[in-house]
């Protein structure tokens, strides 16, 4: 709100200095205006809070903040409300996958594996649920407390495919292949269907719950009716409308918050009571709780409330040309600019606001060359949730590369459009035809927002 | 991209704080309507510059201040004992308060920035150094199987790779091998000069040698670490920092100093490090936590503004350097707003020394208790002073005028 008044009066006053015969200092607002993004480009641009939080709940933040960075010990622990990681786990922090509040990477060949995990499942179960497999669940877990194994040890190797621009300029892109070495827990099954997944940034999520279901309704055109091609759905998982995750398979943030702490540090919650192993890894059940439920309402909610102000990084400089041919080539069709917020009546600072994030939070069809072939809910294989792209041009100052799309494959924007096939295609042969030139503003673009 | 400054910004002075919008109080509105000068081009030059000395005196002391830790530590290594251990302790006391006076050089991908993780990262999980007796999991210091050979590139490398609290290098992780846990309620951590004693055959002593190594190879390191930051303020030859701090505009360096003042002031100090304590009553938060040094720390982070607002600093020898300060650059053009960010600044140096050690005692109790009143008001003087701090920013047009919002 603040902001806004600034600008309004940014543009008076730039108004104003014409007269005076200096050229104006304030560019034109872009076509979108938020007024809870922040502007700080170094490596807390994902870490900042809401800029109009109250005290309150600026404290909470901070408080928030220190649960999601600590480390949580085996149990039982002399600081017991710490305590419950594992016995299987991914990590021991929240912060340790999305560091500074960032996106993980796949590991390089010999390094651990952190801000990357499997998802596994044998079928698909009621409502296209995934169905768990009997022994290791649905997620691989790679760490595991002392004298217990971890579940497997995750190689990956990339092929590589050459392609070209239509101006002859070559490029290549990377298929992963995972292979999953030392089983800890017997055999793994063969048909084993098996979906890769980077940690997110964090950032933003609290705007991305507050916006309102009939917004995204009206976005949805899973028939393709207005027959641009481009479909849209909502993911239909338990408790409502999927909005968070790679497949949209989480309905807000508090069980997005939830479903982290179990399946990737072990510790339950009142949302997710059970433990992360199964019946059948029974040296893990032999294991001390810290606590039933290991995190408490209390503690949950301060992370979720820690997750839900986050401020987006607001867009740098504005690049008129790599936002027409953005327009141009359709990518707004799912990766829609601007959102806007409810009424948020516990959070009123998130309340009608308008944000930019990119997104529509719907699943479309991505083309089979991006197919985990593991269906979850009403998301099929090759069906994704639009990635928002807020930020993205900020992951490299933030976390250290530049790795893109759900299993990080992607080096940079330009291969993560090359990806895009399915309802995506038109969109990414407009930009295989653009000359170099327009690649690298269209690029630019996306990494400005 | 710099921009110039405005020739009418009475208008968005006089509307940039009413009262009616969030965070901004009514009683601090002291530059409402004040109408805005021009910066005096050299008086702000002649600010950085002081800015600029102090950086580099400050880290100067700080890397005299690491290097007689070093010799500390050698001489308890060499000879573990009550007496050589407490004189390790007392260096690494020494050593933070300049160390501490640099804080506010942080914040804007300055030198620091690139290595800060490295130097005072904190919370640290004490765990991942060395775990404790029972605790189900190893930490470096034990973990003889994947990490046979401690050296400084691995420490380098494991800091921080595991999330924000897995931390393996600075001055925390040096204070926790000094220290200890503090489980003392009156006290700070209770380590024995013998967890240096490497005589025998026995585990202990297996465990004190590599305890001993880890702590000489992290002082060495911190001290590395202290020397780039720096060797990027000298004003030697070489191109450095300072010189491409100092290139005009002097705006832009204007807008750098403030811009650390308010992320520092608000959300690094206010937030993180009091209003979690305070909020919690958990030593687990507190700065320096094994040592109960962080009364000190917070008094040296406020000073650290202090310093640069009047531009002036004591250096360890007790030396002094003065020069017009950023406060007086600022008061130039807004000379309500200069003054008020001035008192506002002291005020908070005050509250920050009415807090009483051992901070982990001072952060229990109710509201009422001594302790929790004088951090409560340092956290709102702080916060008054980042708000300050940045509309300071936004008056003054400074880089990107209508987007600055760091004192949150």
């Amino acid at each position: 709100m603040r902001l806004a008044v600034f600008r309004m009066l940014a543009a008076s006053a730039g108004l104003l200095s014409c007269c005076d015969g200096s050229p104006s200092r304030f560019e034109p607002p872009s076509p979108v205006q938020t007024d809870l993004s922040v502007a700080d480009a170094t490596r807390d641009a994902f870490s900042l809070p809401l800029p109009n939080l109250n005290d309150a709940h600026r404290s909470a933040f901070f408080v928030g903040n220190s649960l999601f960075n600590q480390n949580w010990l085996t149990a039982p622990a002399s600081v017991a409300d710490r305590d419950g990681l594992g016995p299987l786990f991914n990590a021991r922090s929240c912060s340790s996958c999305h560091f500074k509040d960032g996106r993980g990477k796949p590991p390089e060949p010999g390094e651990p594996t952190r801000g990357f995990l499997l998802r596994i499942s044998v079928a698909e179960g009621v409502d296209g649920a995934p169905l768990p497999d009997g022994t290791y669940g649905d997620q691989l877990q790679t760490n595991a407390l002392l004298g217990l194994p971890a579940e497997v040890k995750v190689q990956i190797q990339y092929t590589e495919q050459a392609g070209q621009f239509h101006d002859g300029e070559p490029y290549t892109l990377r298929t992963p292949h995972y292979l999953l070495n030392e089983p800890g827990y017997g055999p793994l099954p063969s048909d084993l269907k098996l979906s890769a997944r980077v940690a997110p940034a964090v950032f933003g999520m609290g705007l991305l719950e507050a916006v309102p279901e009939q917004t995204l309704v009206a976005l949805a055109d899973p028939d393709d009716r207005d027959g641009d091609g481009i479909s849209g759905k909502l993911n239909r998982v338990p408790n409502g409308v999927g909005r968070f995750g790679w497949k949209a398979e989480q309905p807000n943030v508090r069980s997005q918050v939830a479903a982290a702490f179990v399946g990737d540090m072990g510790i339950t919650s009142a949302l997710f009571a059970h433990e992360n192993h199964t019946a059948l890894q029974g040296a893990c059940a032999e294991q001390a709780s810290g606590g039933e439920p290991e995190l408490s309402d209390a503690a949950l909610t301060t992370v979720e409330s820690y997750v839900r102000t986050l401020a987006a990084p607001g867009a740098r400089k504005e690049d008129g040309q790599g936002r027409a041919l953005f327009a141009g080539a359709g990518c707004p069709a799912c990766h829609v600019p601007a959102l806007r917020t409810g009424a948020v009546a516990d959070l009123p600072e998130l309340s009608r606001q308008s944000f930019a994030p990119y997104t529509d939070l719907l699943l479309h069809d991505l083309g089979e060359g991006l197919s985990d072939g593991r269906p979850s809910y009403r998301a099929s294989g090759s069906e994704w949730r639009t990635a928002p792209l807020w930020g993205l041009g900020l992951i490299e100052l933030v976390n250290g590369h530049g790795l893109l799309l759900h299993d990080g494959r992607a080096r940079g924007v330009a291969e993560a459009i090359l990806w895009h096939g399915g309802e995506a295609q038109a969109a990414q042969q407009a930009f295989v035809n653009m000359s170099a030139a327009e690649r690298t503003a269209l690029v630019s673009f996306v990494e400005s927002l | 991209m710099v921009r110039t400054r405005r020739r009418i910004p009475a208008l968005v002075l006089l509307l940039s704080c009413a009262a009616w919008l969030p965070h901004c109080k009514p009683k601090a509105t002291p530059n409402q309507g004040e109408k805005l000068r021009d910066l005096d081009d050299r008086l702000t030059i002649s600010a950085l510059r002081s800015y600029a000395d102090i950086a580099f005196a400050a880290y100067d002391d700080s890397v005299r201040g690491v290097q007689a830790l070093g010799v500390a530590i050698e001489a308890l290594l060499a000879a573990p004992s009550p007496q050589t251990l407490a004189r390790a302790q007392q260096a690494w006391l020494a050593a933070r308060i300049p160390y501490v006076q640099t804080e506010v050089f942080r914040f804007y991908d300055g030198p620091i920035d690139a290595v800060e993780l490295q130097i005072n990262t904190w919370p640290i999980d004490e765990s991942f150094v060395e775990a404790a007796d029972g605790e189900r999991q190893l930490g470096i210091v034990q973990d003889t199987e994947r990490f046979p050979v401690l050296s400084a590139g691995l420490l380098a490398e494991l800091n921080g790779k595991d999330g924000e609290t897995s931390i393996s290098t600075g001055y925390h992780v040096l204070e926790f091998l000094l220290w200890g846990r503090d489980t003392n309620e009156a006290g700070p951590g209770e380590r024995s000069y013998h967890d240096f004693v490497t005589q025998g055959k026995t585990r202990a002593a297996a465990l004190a040698e590599r305890r001993g190594s880890y702590l000489r190879i992290a002082c060495q390191l911190l001290e590395q670490h202290l020397v780039q930051v720096r060797e990027a303020w000298s004003a030697g030859e070489a191109p450095s920092y300072r010189e491409h701090f100092l290139a005009p505009p002097p705006e832009r360096g204007l807008y750098l100093a403030l811009r650390g003042m308010a992320k520092l002031s608000g959300p690094e100090l206010a937030g993180e490090r009091l209003t979690v304590p305070y909020e919690t009553k958990s030593q687990e938060n507190e700065h320096s936590c094994f040592s109960d040094n962080t009364h000190a720390d917070v008094v040296g982070d406020a000073l650290g503004v202090e310093n640069v607002c009047l531009g002036r600093y004591t250096r360890t020898d007790g030396t002094r350097i003065s020069g017009p300060g950023i406060c007086a650059a600022v008061a130039h053009a807004l000379p309500l707003l200069g003054r008020a960010l001035t008192r506002q600044i002291s005020d908070s140096v005050s509250a920050a020394r009415s807090i009483p050690a051992p901070f982990d005692r001072a952060i229990v109790g109710d509201d009422k208790a001594a302790g929790r009143a004088a951090i409560k008001r340092t956290i709102v003087s702080l916060r008054e002073q980042a708000v300050l701090t940045e509309r300071a920013l936004n008056s003054l047009a400074l880089e990107e005028p209508v987007r600055v919002s760091v004192a949150r």
